[in-house]
């Protein structure tokens, strides 16, 4: 089975390749990159890359698909429909399932759920402790045989530095990397959103940059310490920012992802108590924001990842106090990484395949993604960064809703995703998940 | 001059202009000689329904909102839960609904959530009072010592006020600042470190408000100390050692009052902790106004009550002291769907007759 991705313009920074080009791929992998004056081979499926962008595909580091146990919220058919709706051929699946992710069980039955499903692959990272709760160690070498591809205790952060330490060296010894949600639970104090300004306004508690900054801290020396790889997800604040930045010039194996609703909106949306602008780590102030827009320029950032966290609509009609935390994040991140960091002029195309393709695979080792090279998969994510179309929420892939960004008119949108060479999202002139306009 | 409320809601102090707060207060002034008929009561609101959905336990409030809308002939449904909606597995948006299918004309919240009474508004069609949401807004508080002080003062703009205790928790400082520095008032907070963040000087527009870590600063050269409840529970989160330490250190005390202007006013939105954050001599002194502010409030009550359940013309109503004055003496029929006074005053013609 062969597939020419013809006419395109391909972007690929693991090869430094930035040119009109055509991809052939055949049997799932890539088999060549053509220059525009090389014959083509015969008998190949086109598909029509004028006009767009080929990349290799999108990688999300950070989602929660919710099943088992929540599949109100989410299912991996589900997600994985809404990731490839989005552009991502992989996404990597939090551990924090009812059950937990914390035995090669579980890790197991996500694998084999994933195959089944057949859309995007989907990565399953496993819990730091058992049951995520901080206590004893899980079974790291198993899962990682079952296929996870890295560690998190996402949403329940490790309070004791001693035992971050222990799975830092633990996991080491697996080439696992260790990825932490920063938030030091008795300084963020149940706050629900960001402490400032606004949470002062609103009457609402505030969780302060410094829950976050004070893990981050520790999690950049515990990695200098241990020489564990250690990834810091969703980073919204200068300070954690700048803990990733000094620890990269020391050395360490520091990587760090922020996400979309972190450079887009401001603390500020909170204004209306509409629950889908809570989530954890909150939306920060301006200063935090400007932070991390120089940090994606600069290359403190590694990557753009969604924390997609869908919530069924009844919980999110709770009091702000009460509502959970999250909002969806498949189907926009793109969108708002194109307008808000390409159009905007923070960075150029190049950086942005590094931040959603290059870098992801890179920081969990997922062998043969986010590249073009022969021989790798044949995942590719065509986008058209111009194309302007609104976002609605009610047609998404998602089982879930809750997004701030409804009937957001963006500009730039992954148009088609390809895994293995397969086509398994295509925009169509009337497309779904969102409208078209002029 | 023209006031008009731009609002279906009474959601919150901030966002109301100087003109809105006025409106609401003189019709406020308007309201007061009611409660002190021998009939109480003006046909203003009759056939109309208000909901009092009280989520936390209240009595003053509660009570104050009951009578402003009985005195206002309008009919009074109370509904409290002490349960939110996480306990109760009802939402309150299911909640709203439910109460929705019945026509209410005006639904008076009280939550202890903030922001609570601003969803209820998005799927309502009625009216919506904030009588308090968690620590957000107090409104009807606010609007009730602004009148107050009001009262005694003759005017807020160029007064200093000083609000002492728990500001970081609290809804009444917080419509207080709004209000009191949007009519011109100065505002110094002050309470321990724990409880009066310095962030908060920046909440108000224009640079009135300030906040001291001693509340003698705060309290020197006031003309209105206003004193905020402090609850037992904030010594069990370490946001204070204990309440006794309180006493001694944050009470107002007649020693620590005599630092304000001699002719100042001392405020407390109740229910009062005394001997904790106010000594019974300050409590029940010549200068304090706490029964004042009682009265007031259902005066204020009334007022929002009338203004956003359509009593005649209450939307766009002209405040023009002259058009006033002259719709007064002559009793205009033909005006009283324009002007304010003419419409209470033909309301109470009205309940004289019945």
């Amino acid at each position: 089975m062969r597939l020419l991705i013809a006419n395109g313009y391909v972007i690929d920074p693991s090869q430094g390749i930035n040119a009109g080009k055509d991809l052939l791929i055949e049997d799932g992998r890539v088999a060549a990159v053509l220059g525009r004056g090389e014959s083509r081979p015969e008998g190949a499926e086109v598909f029509d890359a004028t006009g767009l962008v080929v990349a290799p595909g999108f990688i999300d580091l950070h989602t929660h698909l919710r099943e088992p146990g929540q599949e109100y919220k989410e299912t991996i058919a589900s997600g994985a429909a809404a990731a490839v709706a989005g552009g991502f051929t992989s996404v990597c699946a939090m551990p924090n399932t009812d059950p937990v992710n914390d035995n090669p069980a579980v890790t197991s039955f996500i694998v084999e759920q994933s195959q089944t499903v057949g859309l995007a692959n989907i990565f399953p990272v496993g819990a730091i402790t058992k049951g995520s709760k901080g206590e004893g160690l899980a079974e790291m070498g198993e899962m990682k045989r079952a296929g996870i591809v890295a560690v998190t205790d996402d949403g329940r952060p490790i309070p004791s530095p001693g035992l971050m330490r222990r799975a830092m060296e633990y996991a080491r010894g697996f080439d696992l990397a260790v990825m932490d949600h920063c938030d030091d639970r008795t300084l963020a104090a149940g706050g629900v959103m960001h402490e400032g300004e606004w949470s002062l306004r609103l009457g609402l508690r505030g969780r302060p940059a410094l829950a976050e900054e004070s893990d981050a801290m520790r999690d950049c020396a515990l990695a200098e310490l241990t020489g564990a790889r250690v990834h810091l997800a969703h980073v919204s604040t200068r300070g954690a920012i700048e803990a990733v930045r000094r620890a990269k010039e020391r050395g360490a194996q520091v990587t760090c992802e922020v996400t979309p609703h972190h450079f887009t909106l401001t603390d500020a949306a909170c204004e209306g108590f509409d629950t889908n602008t809570k989530m954890n780590p909150p939306l920060r102030s301006r200063e935090h924001v400007e932070a991390i827009l120089e940090a994606v320029a600069d290359g403190t950032v590694d990557a753009v990842a969604t924390d997609h966290a869908p919530h069924h609509a009844d919980e999110k009609a709770l009091e702000f106090d009460h509502a959970p935390f999250g909002i969806t994040g498949l189907e926009t991140a793109v969108a708002l990484a194109l307008e808000r960091l390409v159009h905007r002029g923070h960075i150029g195309l190049e950086r942005l395949v590094e931040l959603f393709s290059t870098n992801p695979a890179r920081i969990f080792r997922l062998a043969d993604r986010g590249t073009l090279r022969p021989g790798a998969w044949g995942d590719v994510t065509v986008l058209d960064p111009d194309l302007s179309w609104t976002f609605d929420a009610s047609r998404s892939k998602s089982r879930s809703r809750n997004t701030p960004f409804d009937g957001w008119t963006l500009q730039g949108a992954a148009v088609a995703t390809i895994v293995a060479g397969r086509v398994v999202y295509r925009r169509e002139r009337s497309a779904v998940g969102g409208r078209q306009s002029a | 001059m023209k006031a008009v409320l731009n609002q279906k809601h009474l959601l919150g102090i901030r966002g109301l202009s100087a003109e809105e707060i006025t409106h609401i207060l003189d019709t406020a002034e308007t309201f007061r000689e009611v409660s002190e008929r021998e009939i109480k009561k003006v046909p203003t609101l009759r056939g109309r329904t208000v909901i009092n959905l009280f989520f936390e336990p209240s009595t003053r409030t509660r009570t104050s909102f009951e009578i402003a809308g009985k005195r206002l002939s309008a009919d009074v449904i109370n509904i409290n839960s002490s349960s939110s909606s996480v306990t109760k597995g009802e939402t309150l948006l299911d909640t709203a609904r439910n109460l929705e299918a019945m026509s209410p004309d005006l639904i008076v919240i009280r939550h202890p959530s903030a922001g609570a009474p601003h969803q209820l508004a998005r799927v309502c069609r009625a009216g919506v009072v904030n009588a308090g949401d968690g620590a957000h807004e107090h409104p009807t508080q606010a609007l009730l010592d602004a009148l107050t002080i009001r009262q005694q003062k003759g005017s807020l703009r160029g007064l200093r006020v000083a609000i002492l205790g728990d500001i970081l928790h609290s809804r009444v400082a917080r419509s207080n600042a709004h209000l009191l520095t949007t009519l011109g008032a100065s505002v110094s907070l002050a309470g321990p470190g724990t409880l009066a963040p310095p962030e908060f000087a920046s909440l108000a527009v224009g640079g009135g408000l300030r906040v001291e870590s001693r509340i003698e600063d705060a309290i020197e050269g006031a003309d209105v100390v206003m004193v905020l409840r402090i609850q037992r529970e904030r010594q069990d989160s370490a946001f204070l050692p204990s309440l006794r330490e309180y006493a001694v250190h944050y009470g107002l005390t007649l020693k620590r009052l005599r630092l304000a202007k001699p002719d100042a006013i001392v405020m407390h939105p109740g229910p009062m902790n005394r001997g904790i954050e106010i000594s019974s001599d300050v409590a029940d002194g010549a200068r304090s106004l706490i029964l004042d502010q009682v009265a007031n409030g259902l005066a204020v009550r009334m007022a929002v009550l009338y203004l956003l359940g359509g009593g005649a013309g209450a939307l766009n109503v002209s405040t023009n002291p002259a058009t006033q004055a002259k719709v007064e003496t002559e009793s205009s029929p033909e005006a009283s769907t324009e002007s304010l006074s003419a419409a209470v005053a033909a309301a109470h013609a009205d309940s004289s007759k019945s």
